[in-house]
Parts: structure tokens; sequence; C-alpha cells
């Protein structure tokens, strides 16, 4: 998940300002990089939108979409990422405080609402596939689950992502390092969240209507 | 235990394919063997799989470009042979069957292993030097993006000799390349090359693109950096928006074959047409990404051989931005015969059209710069010339196949693959031999022969015509494209002068591999002393050839446009500096070379569907990445008398010259 940087704690330490122009900024071009990342996983989600807008009907004389969805479900899910995403609005803003046991404890939450919230959507797949309503049953349910299942993989890997930021930062502290991967998590964090208000919208609100 | 794998998967009763891989096999056990014998393991460890260096990595991608240019063009000449005999019901040599999988592994091996590497190791090796940069700015992506992009090199190659690949076409069409109609595992050693080889791209994009605006020298603004970093920009933002369309559609048909979903199949809801259209909405932006930096490096080569500055080089840099914003709203060019209805294949007949307008400006940029200029006929030059010509024709046809009604006659035809390429051979394969041309002293710190290049570029321009001129008339007469064998005998005098242009390119890469080893084994005359051999304008040129691993000693302050030949004005590009200073350097790591490996490993195991395997080298490839997290000794520092001492060696070289 996490790129490198050319920074190093103990280099800075041993007097090499000096450099510091020809660095340009480490932390600011990881920071930027990732970004860009989050642009062409912007696309990689459009792709999959455009391949729902342009199947999402195509029932082939299976469930519709009226039938599947359960917006109270939906709105659940929706609270419990939202909610996650300002955990890790506050492990941010504890990191710029510094305080290290408050970053890991607001971050230790954002994981765990990010579980809560994975753990919802495998029910939610479950409960459809049990219904007879698999992903190989017609083109709209293909389009469904893979475009909902690769929002859940992405916030899985942020899971994933924040365990293993947990360790480094209990064990390496609020370094330049683990502060830009931080910065870098809570980007994704909040992308995928804005990824599922349009989930929410195309998916399930219009699916509805 | 194995999945699908058998011992039938090595297609042992074919004697083509066996005669191809025992020749594969004896010229690995000799480089093995010499590798052994000269004891150079450690030195290719160290220096090499492990590096980090952006000019080392560059290397590599151009080794692994020229080896499948050498592979893809094998499969090009045993289509003009077969197409050269099979006539009037004669059958010739090549069954249907493997027929399909030849001209389908041609494709993808010279556009996915041959034209990309090559442009991502020019970019590899000029950017960061033209921009007055020590490395790129995420130097271990770098490296894991070349490893990625030999995962899929060693998947296109292993699926010579165990199974078989695609017979599709180059961009497998579903529903043919549904498991119903390709139940093999052709497609899906297609699907694993291009998805794992793409996403090491994708970083790329990402990497280099971050690169070039973060990392200039002080004072190069946008429009004061060298022309072949503007197109690199702009190849990269390509990447970043196209690539990913790829990831995806490549995902979509992957779960159609692998766990039976409705995207691309005849019944149950799905759609191929979308397929067509994902798969195009990357891969005509694709051309682009290919063609820019050529484009870019002709560009450097013209104002360097005609020792002016670029003609209209504003006009250049909008000319570039404009393709690249328009490329992405053609790409329903390639299927108008799709009946999206008039309205719809006109807009995209205009917008392809509108293309020609900035592509034209580029080309009388080029033309104003040689003329009253002082032109060097050198090899680089000679690539440059027989671009504009052929490119230019390539271009028109282009305008032609843009009209719909004309399409509509043409389409699928040879007058397409003439076509394209036309464009990609004159314009991207030009290019990059040009640059190969042009920045090698710069790596090597030797130039190439003179005589065997321009033999070379001859051999290929003639070679070019010899064999697609034909190919335009043949649209007309009717022919389609990927006939394994054909009854109308109007066809056959023109295939066979096709073939024989076939022959002469083949000269022409013959000289260009003579050329590097003659260059090699005469190095010691071509030395370049001055880091300088052809007096060039951009900021690769004021350091010592080859370049030493950290670049610049200094990073450079900017003030113009072609900042080394203001230097050089100036009087100050070979002064001595009165101190030097410890460098930071990114240390070197094995963690790109590993998960690369093991992600060849993981796209093996899912063509045969060894899951066991699949989930032991995933886990492999998530642990080498977390632990790659974990480790903090990643950079390191040159001490400032190491730098002096590096550098007063080029400062002894040029006064012995001076």
């Amino acid at each position: 998940m996490s790129t490198q940087s050319m920074t190093n704690q103990d280099a800075h330490a041993h007097g090499h300002e000096h450099h510091e122009h020809e660095h340009h900024d480490p932390v600011a071009t990881r920071v930027f990089g990732f970004w860009i990342y989050i642009m062409s996983d912007c696309i990689l989600f459009a792709s999959i939108f455009a391949t729902f807008a342009v199947l999402g009907t195509n029932y082939a004389g299976g469930p519709t979409s009226h039938e599947l969805f359960e917006l109270p479900f939906v709105l659940v899910e929706t609270f419990v990422l939202l909610a996650s995403s300002f955990m890790i609005g506050l492990a941010s803003l504890a990191m710029n405080k510094g305080d290290k046991q408050r970053t890991m404890l607001w971050l230790a939450l954002t994981l765990i609402l990010g579980a809560v919230f994975v753990s919802l959507e495998i029910y939610e797949f479950h409960h459809f596939i049990s219904e007879g309503a698999g992903p190989q049953r017609s083109a709209f349910l293909s389009s469904f689950f893979t475009l909902v299942g690769t929002h859940g993989l992405h916030v899985t890997s942020g899971c994933i992502w924040a365990i293993i930021l947990l360790i480094q930062i209990a064990t390496k502290g609020l370094t330049d390092m683990n502060r830009s991967r931080l910065m870098c998590l809570s980007l994704f964090w909040h992308f995928l969240h804005i990824i599922w208000i349009c989930v929410f919208t195309i998916v399930y609100l219009m699916g509805v209507i | 235990m194995f999945g699908k794998l058998t011992i039938e998967a090595v297609p042992y009763h074919e004697p083509i394919v066996m005669v191809v891989l025992g020749v594969a096999a004896l010229l690995g056990l000799a480089v093995v063997a010499a590798i052994t014998y000269f004891k150079k393991w450690g030195y290719l460890w160290r220096e090499w799989i492990t590096s980090v260096d952006h000019k080392r990595l560059g290397v590599m991608y151009i080794v692994i470009a020229i080896v499948m240019l050498i592979r893809g063009f094998s499969d090009a000449i045993m289509m003009r042979s077969q197409q050269a005999i099979a006539s009037g019901g004669a059958e010739g040599y090549l069954p249907p069957e493997h027929y399909d999988q030849i001209f389908t592994a041609h494709g993808v091996i010279m556009i996915f292993f041959m034209a990309m590497p090559f442009m991502v190791g020019l970019m590899n090796i000029a950017v960061p030097l033209q921009i007055g940069a020590r490395d790129v700015a995420f130097p271990y992506l770098n490296s894991l993006s070349f490893w990625l992009t030999t995962a899929g090199v060693i998947l296109v190659n292993v699926s010579l000799g165990v199974g078989e690949f695609a017979a599709t076409g180059w961009l497998a069409y579903p529903p043919l390349s549904d498991i119903q109609y390709s139940p093999g595992v052709g497609v899906d050693y297609w699907i694993w090359s291009l998805q794992i080889s793409g996403i090491g791209t994708l970083l790329t994009g990402v990497n280099f693109f971050v690169t070039i605006l973060k990392m200039r020298a002080p004072g190069m603004s946008l429009m004061k950096m060298p022309m072949f970093t503007w197109t690199a920009l702009c190849t990269n933002v390509l990447i970043i928006a196209a690539f990913p369309i790829l990831t995806v559609t490549i995902a979509l048909l992957t779960l159609d074959r692998y766990i039976g979903t409705h995207f691309f199949t005849n019944d149950m809801g799905g759609n191929q047409m979308m397929y067509v259209n994902l798969i195009w909405a990357w891969g005509h932006p694709e051309v682009y990404i290919l063609v820019l930096p050529a484009f870019g490096i002709f560009a450097e080569v013209v104002a360097t051989y005609c020792k002016k500055r670029l003609f209209g080089y504003t006009s250049m840099v909008y000319a570039t931005v404009a393709i690249t914003v328009l490329s992405f709203i053609v790409w329903l060019h390639h299927f108008f015969t799709m009946g999206a209805g008039a309205n719809v294949n006109a807009f995209f007949g205009i917008a392809t059209m509108i293309i020609a307008i900035p592509t034209g400006v580029k080309i009388f940029n080029w033309l104003f710069t040689m003329y009253e200029g002082r032109v060097q006929f050198t090899v680089p030059m000679a690539w440059t010339l027989g671009f504009l010509i052929t490119f230019t024709i390539g271009g028109m046809t282009g305008v032609l196949l843009a009209v719909p009604g004309a399409d509509y006659v043409l389409h699928n035809s040879l007058f397409l693959i003439a076509h394209f390429h036309n464009v990609i051979i004159g314009g991207v394969v030009f290019g990059y031999l040009a640059g190969f041309t042009y920045w090698f002293p710069k790596v090597f710190g030797f130039k190439l022969d003179e005589k065997l290049g321009k033999a070379s570029a001859w051999c290929w321009i003639v070679g070019f015509f010899t064999a697609f001129m034909p190919l335009y008339a043949l649209g007309f007469m009717g022919m389609t494209r990927r006939l394994n064998s054909y009854d109308n005998p109007d066809w056959h005098f023109p295939l066979i002068v096709a073939a024989i242009g076939a022959g002469i390119i083949a000269c022409g890469i013959a000289c260009q591999l003579l050329q590097l080893f003659v260059s090699i084994k005469n190095r010691h005359q071509n030395i370049d002393e001055t880091g300088d051999p052809w007096g060039g304008r951009t900021l690769e040129w004021s350091i010592p050839s080859p370049a030493p691993f950290y670049n610049f000693a200094h990073i450079p302050v900017v003030e113009e446009r072609d900042a080394f030949w203001h230097m050089k004005e100036n009087g100050v590009s070979e002064q001595k500096p009165a101190e030097y200073q410890d460098i930071h350097m990114p240390k070197n790591t094995s963690a790109g070379f590993f998960i690369g490996i093991i992600a060849a490993v993981f796209g093996f195991a899912l063509i045969w569907h060894i899951w066991w395997l699949a989930i032991v080298s995933a886990v492999g490839i998530f642990v080498t990445m977390v632990m790659r997290t974990f480790n903090d000794d990643i950079d390191y520092y040159v001490p400032a008398a190491e730098v002096e001492r590096i550098e007063s060696q080029r400062y002894q070289k040029l006064s012995n010259q001076a």
C-alpha cells in the first residue's frame, strides 16, 4: 500500500538541512503522488459506473433492483461509513497536535467502523446470493456486484492498511513517514466515502425510484 | 494439484514451436553460462536487478523492448511468408489455429512489450536528466513498475512453451474471448500478462507525472521544459487517465471467464459492444501514449542537429496538449460499423479529423526548425526525415479512414493494417530508434556506429514502403485482415512484394543489432569525453557521459529554455564549482524484483487454475510489500569528497581535450 519516500528521520538529524531545496519536500511529494493515484482510481470507478449505467437495467428476467434493494439497510451502511470518515478526521487532527495515543485511538475506531461496513456488505451480498440473485444471474447483477464489491475491496484494503499503520505508529511514533502515511490513508478514506455517495445515489436510490 | 496444467500443455508435436523453444533454451543457457563463467551474478544483482537508478532501469526496459522486437518481428515474418505462399488453394505452412495465435501475439507483443517498454525506457533515461533531477519522485516504485512489466513479458513468453496464446486478435473481443468460444488458456495468458504489466505502467505514469511536476530544477518553469519532457508529461497524463480503463475492462472479462458473470456474454443481458467501447476508450489514448514521446524525441533531435532552437516551441506545447485532450473523444472511430447512427459517427469522424490539425502544426514546427538551419545528417536525423515523409502519408490515410462512409468500406481490410503500421512504424518505431541513438552516449559513454545506423534507417524506410504500400492496394482490392489463406489470385503478387518488404526490414533490424555489436567492439574510438557529443541544448548534455549515478553534482539553476545552450553561450558550462556537498540518494532494494517475480507466478497460477499457488503467491506479494514499508533504511548520503573525486575526473578529461 505504502510507497517509499526519500526522507529519513535520522538523516535529517545529522544536520543535512542545507539539502532541503534539493529534496523538493518529500512529504508533499508523497501526498501529491497519492492524489494522482486517487485520480486514477477515480477513473477506475468511473469505468465501472459506466458499465453499470449501460448494463444496470438488463435484468434478463431475473430479480430487479426494485425487488432487491432495501434503502433502510443501505442507510445504516452509509452512516457507518460516514462515522468512520469522521473518525479518521479526528485522527488527523490528533496527529497534527502530536498526540500519539489519541491518533491511534481514532484510527482504531476508523478501522473498526470500516470493518463493520464491510461486514454489512458481505451480509447483503450473502443475502442476495442465497435468494438466487448472485452475480451470474444477469448483467445487472454482474455489474452491481462488481461495482459495490470493488468499493468494498477498497475499504477492506484500507482496513488492512490501517492495521499496518497502527503497528507502525505504535513502534515508531508519529515520524514524518508515518504522518504522510496517515495523510494518504485519510485521503483514501474520504475518497472512498465520496465513491460510496455515488454508489448510494446511482445504484441504490435510482434503483428503487 | 496443478489445476488444468498437464504435460499435454507442452506443444511437442508442433515442430516450429519446438525449434523456437530449443533455440531460446540454448540462448538462455549460453547467457546463464556466460554470466557464471565471468562471475557476474553478484554484479548483476547489486548493480542492475536491485537498482533503483532510473538510467539502469531505462536500459533494462530497452533491452526487453529489443528482445521483444525480435520476437514480435519473427511473428511478422511468419505471417508475411504464410500469406505469400498460401494462395489459390495452397494451405501454406501455418495451420489456422497457429496463425491466429501468431497475429494475436504479434500485436500484443509489439504494443505492450516492445513499444511500451521502449517508451518507458527512454523516458526513464532522459526525463530526470532533462529536468535536472537526481532521480524520479519514487525510485522504489520505478523499480517495481519495471519488474511488473517484466512479469508480463515472462507470461507472454511462457505461453509459447506451456499451453497456447490467445487466438482472438490483439484486443481479445468477446464473445470470441469468452470462455464459451475460447475455453483454452490462451485468453488467460493474454489477460494476466496485460493486467500485471498494465499496473506497472500505471505506476510509471503516476511516478513520472509527479517527477516532472515536483522535481524540476529551480527556475525551470513549465514553458522552459525541454520538448521531450513536455511530451512525456502529456503521455503520463494519458497513462493515468487511460490505463485504469484497461484494468477494469480486463477485470470484467476475467470475471466473465472465471466466475461466469454476464458483462460481455451473448445471453443474460451481456453487451459485447460495451467491451469494445471500453477497450478503445483506453486503446485510442494508448496510441498517443506511444507517439507523443516520439514527437518529443524528434523535436530534440531536430533542434540539436540543426543547431537552431525549436521553431514554435509554444505552438508545439499547445499542439501536444490539444492532442492529449482530443485523444479521449475519438475512440468510436475504431468501430463506426457498430451502427451508432449517423450523428454519433459524424461527431467522432470530425473529432478524429481535428487531431490532424495539431499534428500538422508539429510537422511544420520540425520543417521550419530545419529551414535555414545547419542540418547535420546524423543517424537520428535520418530517422527524423524518414518519419516526416512516412508519418505524413500515414496521417493522411488516417483522415481518409476517419470518414465514416469510407470506413464502412475499408473497415477490417488491409488498408487499415497499412494505415496503422504506417503511423506506428513511421512515427513510434522511427522515433524510438532515433532517441536510442541520440541518448546512447549519455548512458554508455560512447557513440553508436554511424554507417550501420544509417544502413539500418535506409533498410527500415525502404522496407516499410515495400511491405505496406501493397497492403493499401490490397485493402482496396477487398482483402480483409487476419487471413490464413485465400483463393483470389490477384492478391498473390502484392503479397509477395510485401513479404520482400518484410525481408528488407529484417535487414534493418540486423543492421541495428550489428551496429550495437560493432559499436561496443570499437567503443574506444567513439568515446564521448565531453559529455556533450552532439552540441546539445538541454541539461542532460551538461553532465559527463556516462552520467554519474547521482546525475548532477550541483542541481543546475535554469534561466532559459534550452538551458545548457544558454550556459554554453554565457561561458559558464565548464565552470568548476567551488565546493561539493553531500548528495542524498535512495538505496537499492530487492523488493520490486521479488514482487514482480511473484506476480508472474501469481499470474501463471491463475491461468492454470492452480488455486493454492495463487493464494500462496498473493500472500507472498502482500508480505513483501508490507516488509518494505517497515524498512526505514532506504536512503544514504554520498560524501562530498566522493562527489569531488568523480567530478574532477571529468574536468581532467575536459582540460586534456582543450
